[in-house]
């Protein structure tokens, strides 16, 4: 039905912009990973696998990517932990108000990342809210001081930011369930929980598997948290490139590190969606 | 079921632990916002409990201080200019996936959607070693380059999901009655998909009003209201940074609600979130 | 209203039952018996409230008042899963990431019995429903008859003391429609267990039921079996909802219904009366006929229904009767009819309901 023209006219545009700004780009940091970096701060474009090497050998990169991973893998756990949960609830148990605790759920979305990891700064301090609260109901004493620039903090925040990216695959794959199996499953025999737990979940492994991965794919290579809320000890992956195309000038560097992160998390990206494909039976 | 019969859904179930936890992690979502916000009207800073002194004072610093009235206006250039970019390139992509069978389409739409999902420092990243590489310069056409192509992917789904409801024969009516191609999109595509286009407008605007990780790398001279934030959050915190975010926080909220309503209006039940968060699917051209 | 057939102990007792969705009434006072081991078609048109009444007696819904009981046991009161009642859901509801076996299986699991047994009972069950090939497959797999056999054995599996089956035959095609009325009727026989079967198609229900519930607009029209309900209809719209007929209104005195030009000799008291005249109750007169009412008239049309037509004829003061008449055996335009004043049968009049 569409002629050869519109068919052109429809394609060529988008494909030439995504060509040259998201696959020429990765392109180049591909190569910019090969190359190498002069005392004088310009770049050599002669080919090595120099900063690999470098990667695979210094402990300070294994160290962080690890740490990154497992911050990361903390804030996938508690993100399902909270937001599965309030998915079923919102799916199956809100009644009347379902349009309204959706909105609720998508409004912490499209707020700025910054306000929110703002507030958690403001909230965390030794002079913060929390802190401040305490002690003035006399819970403690002083101050705690783990709850800013720390690991924890970055966990908390980023599970705070993240979480209502994790509810709604999770939501939607609930929704897609039809009702009467659940009623088929009670006229079976089966109280509401087994009912839950062979019918109402199994089926909604796909929305997990695409929630969890959100989680851990943009908190690994989450920055601003770390920067704003970590300190020393909570210095991710990301870090380290920020530092690298900035103060520390090492662009081959921090592109081998980001090509790293890349191929990462594609891989994650398809094993995700290998995942959603076997568990999925429609 | 027959739907006459029934068309009376059930009364939901009851479950208080689900509810109670529902309300926690709804407290844990909002609270810090709330905290924030109520901040912004403490006389002493932005810690210590409990808040002494209400007053209005941030605010009135906020709105004389220049630097945020800069930034705000350069935000709202790169957004706009985001939006026309990321609508300009995202409808065709849209319909070339809904329609046309090319080489290398599933590489294409898993291209267009990776920024999505890819944390923004590749992306900033990547698209500096890209301008670096060109005699142009880092500043506000760079950020807006840089949201314009991140973004492309929030047009191409909600356009997308708009053409699975599209009724192809309306098309085919109108090609029929003599209307050129170019004709028939601007008086029949394009009108079907006005909410949809509305609607990725509006998401489109928001996030690039919001954006910071990507927008860290393209940074020239000139601030966009969160990097003017960003800045000042490293030299020192006052309670004018809390009036800020609860106004971007009124900002967000408005324009989302208004969002969801429109999406509400253009199709039966919102599936917000999935079409965004995974790729389009194929159907047969 | 409703007592079961002879000789049949009750095992489901619906006692006043009332339903209202917000402001919609939906069922308003339905009470009813359902004999052990019958087989009990409600029928009614969409809107009517058989799926909600069938709802509740699964489970699914509350009344908003009335009871059911069975046995001794207060049903309505009890959740779902503690009933002894299985359900064949109109689009069969199989769960799509379990296997045919699986989904038989199912409610059997859940009542954590023996693998031996599950096994056992599971494979007779597929082997009565003719499934034993496919027991491995997935539902995306096997076509929408096979799903429907699968419905009906993983509920029949379960033994239940009833089975309630939801328009399970509306999706299929006409042909095998009523190979499964056929097979459906006759596993009744085979386990019996009482069925109550849910449709809006008469045909169906006037094949398969050993009574029929005829339910209109909340309310039950009629109560009886198939033979009875086609030729003593309790009102108007029983007599036009099953089969065809000939509504006629007239005014009784003295023994003598009075039509238009119509008259005929009648048992019932003075006063308007509604009767039902069953198209194969009429017939071309014949001069042998004794005590039959007579009519004269023009042949407006006939439709063609194979065996025989049905056949349109207007006669005197405009009253259009319909006459079944072997097909071509009526070829003159004028004619004479004629029916026995037994044949008319008198009905109460169905006002319309809110």
């Amino acid at each position: 039905m569409f002629s050869r023209a519109y068919k052109t006219a429809v394609t060529v545009p988008p494909l030439a912009w995504v060509a040259v700004f998201l696959l020429f780009p990765y392109a180049l940091m591909f190569c910019y990973s090969f190359w190498s970096v002069t005392p004088a701060q310009t770049i050599l474009h002669s080919w090595s696998l120099d900063n690999y090497k470098e990667l695979f050998q210094k402990s300070v990169y294994w160290q962080t990517l690890l740490r990154s991973m497992w911050i990361a893998t903390r804030v996938m756990l508690f993100s399902l932990l909270l937001g599965y949960p309030l998915a079923y609830f919102l799916s199956f148990y809100s009644g009347k108000r379902k349009d309204l605790l959706y909105q609720m759920v998508i409004i912490p979305l499209w707020v700025s990342y910054l306000v929110r990891a703002y507030a958690w700064k403001t909230i965390l301090g030794s002079d913060g809210v929390l802190n401040t609260l305490l002690q003035y109901v006399h819970l403690t004493s002083h101050p705690m001081d783990f709850l800013l620039y720390s690991p924890f903090a970055v966990v908390l925040t980023v599970t705070h930011i993240y979480t209502p990216f994790t509810i709604l695959p999770i939501y939607a794959s609930l929704e897609h369930i039809p009702r009467n199996l659940v009623e088929a499953s009670h006229d079976l025999g089966a109280t509401p929980a087994q009912t839950f737990w062979k019918v109402i979940f199994p089926l909604s492994i796909p929305g997990v598997v695409a929630g969890a991965t959100f989680a851990f794919v943009l908190s690994l290579g989450d920055f601003l948290a770390p920067l704003l809320l970590g300190g020393p000890s909570g210095i991710m992956i990301s870090n380290i490139v920020v530092s690298l195309f900035g103060a520390a000038y090492n662009w081959p560097l921090g592109a081998a590190i980001s090509l790293g992160m890349l191929v990462i998390v594609i891989s994650l990206l398809f094993l995700s969606e290998r995942l959603e494909k076997r568990w999925s039976f429609s | 079921m027959t739907l006459a019969d029934s068309q009376q859904r059930p009364t939901a179930p009851r479950s208080t632990w689900l509810a109670l936890h529902a309300s926690a992690v709804f407290g844990f979502l909002y609270l810090p916002i709330a905290v924030l916000i109520l901040y912004s009207f403490n006389g002493q800073g932005v810690g210590g409990f409990p808040p002494h002194h209400l007053t209005l004072d941030w605010y009135r610093i906020l709105f004389a201080d220049a630097a945020i009235w800069d930034a705000v206006l350069n935000s709202l250039q790169v957004a706009f200019a985001a939006m026309v970019i990321s609508l300009a390139l995202g409808i065709p992509a849209a319909l070339a996936l809904d329609r046309v069978q090319f080489p290398g389409k599933a590489l294409f739409r898993r291209l267009v959607l990776l920024p999505l999902i890819l944390p923004g420092i590749i992306t900033g990243l990547s698209l500096l070693m890209l301008f670096n590489l060109t005699i142009v310069k880092l500043s506000l056409l760079t950020i807006t380059l840089g949201h314009g192509t991140a973004l492309i992917s929030v047009a191409a789904t909600e356009v997308f999901a708009g053409l699975q409801k599209l009724d192809r024969a309306q098309e085919e009516a109108s090609l029929d009655l003599g209307a050129n191609y170019w004709q028939t999109f601007w008086r029949i595509t394009v009108p079907n998909l006005k909410l949809p286009i509305i609607g990725a407008a509006l998401l489109i605007f928001t996030l690039s009003m919001d954006e910071i990780a990507v927008s860290f790398f393209l940074i020239g001279r000139d601030n966009t209201l969160p990097l003017e934030i960003w800045g000042r959050l490293r030299r020192g915190i006052t309670p004018e940074i809390n009036a800020v975010s609860a106004i971007i926080f009124l900002f967000s909220l408005l324009t989302i609600v208004f969002w969801y309503r429109l999406r509400l209006r253009s199709q039966s039940a919102p599936d917000v979130g999935m079409e965004l968060l995974d790729p389009p699917h194929e159907t047969s051209t | 209203m409703s007592p079961t057939p002879a000789q049949k102990p009750t095992l489901l007792s619906i006692r006043n039952i009332a339903k209202t969705f917000g402001r919609n009434v939906v069922l308003r006072d339905v009470s009813l018996e359902i004999a052990e081991g019958e087989f009990l078609t409600i029928l009614g048109e969409s809107g009517s409230g058989k799926t909600t009444l069938l709802r509740i007696i699964a489970g699914f819904e509350t009344a908003t008042s009335g009871e059911v009981w069975m046995g001794a046991d207060r049903l309505d009161q009890q959740p779902p899963y503690r009933r002894r009642v299985n359900t064949v859901f109109q689009n069969y509801a199989l769960f799509p990431h379990l296997t045919v076996e699986q989904n038989v299986a199912y409610g059997l699991r859940v009542a954590k019995r023996p693998n031996a047994e599950v096994e056992q009972r599971v494979a007779e069950a597929l082997e009565k429903v003719k499934m034993t090939a496919h027991a491995k497959k997935k539902p995306s797999r096997i076509s929408g008859g096979q799903q429907q056999r699968v419905a009906l054995a993983r509920a029949l599996v379960n033994r239940p003391n009833l089975l309630l089956l939801d328009e399970p035959l509306s999706a299929l095609d006409a042909n095998l429609r009523r190979q499964m009325q056929v097979e459906l009727k006759s596993l009744q026989r085979e386990v019996g267990i009482a069925f109550v079967f849910v449709t809006h198609d008469q045909e169906e229900a006037m094949v398969m039921s050993d009574r029929i519930a005829l339910l209109r607009s909340g309310e039950l029209e009629q109560v009886a079996t198939p033979r009875e309900i086609y030729s003593r209809p309790a009102t108007a719209y029983v007599a036009q909802f099953i089969g065809h007929t000939n509504l006629l209104r007239a005014e009784v005195r003295n023994g003598v219904a009075r039509c238009g030009a119509l008259s005929w000799q009648t048992s019932i008291t003075d006063g308007p009366a509604l009767f039902s005249l069953r198209p194969e109750h009429l017939r071309p007169s014949s001069v042998a006929s004794n005590g039959a009412a007579r009519i004269k008239g023009k042949v407006l049309q006939q439709a063609f229904h194979g065996a025989t037509s049905l056949v349109r004829v207007e006669c005197a003061d405009g009253l259009v009767l319909v006459m079944r008449a072997s097909s071509g055996g009526l070829t003159a335009q004028d004619v004479e009819l004629e029916f026995s004043p037994a044949d008319a049968v008198p009905v109460r009049e169905s006002p319309e309901r809110a």
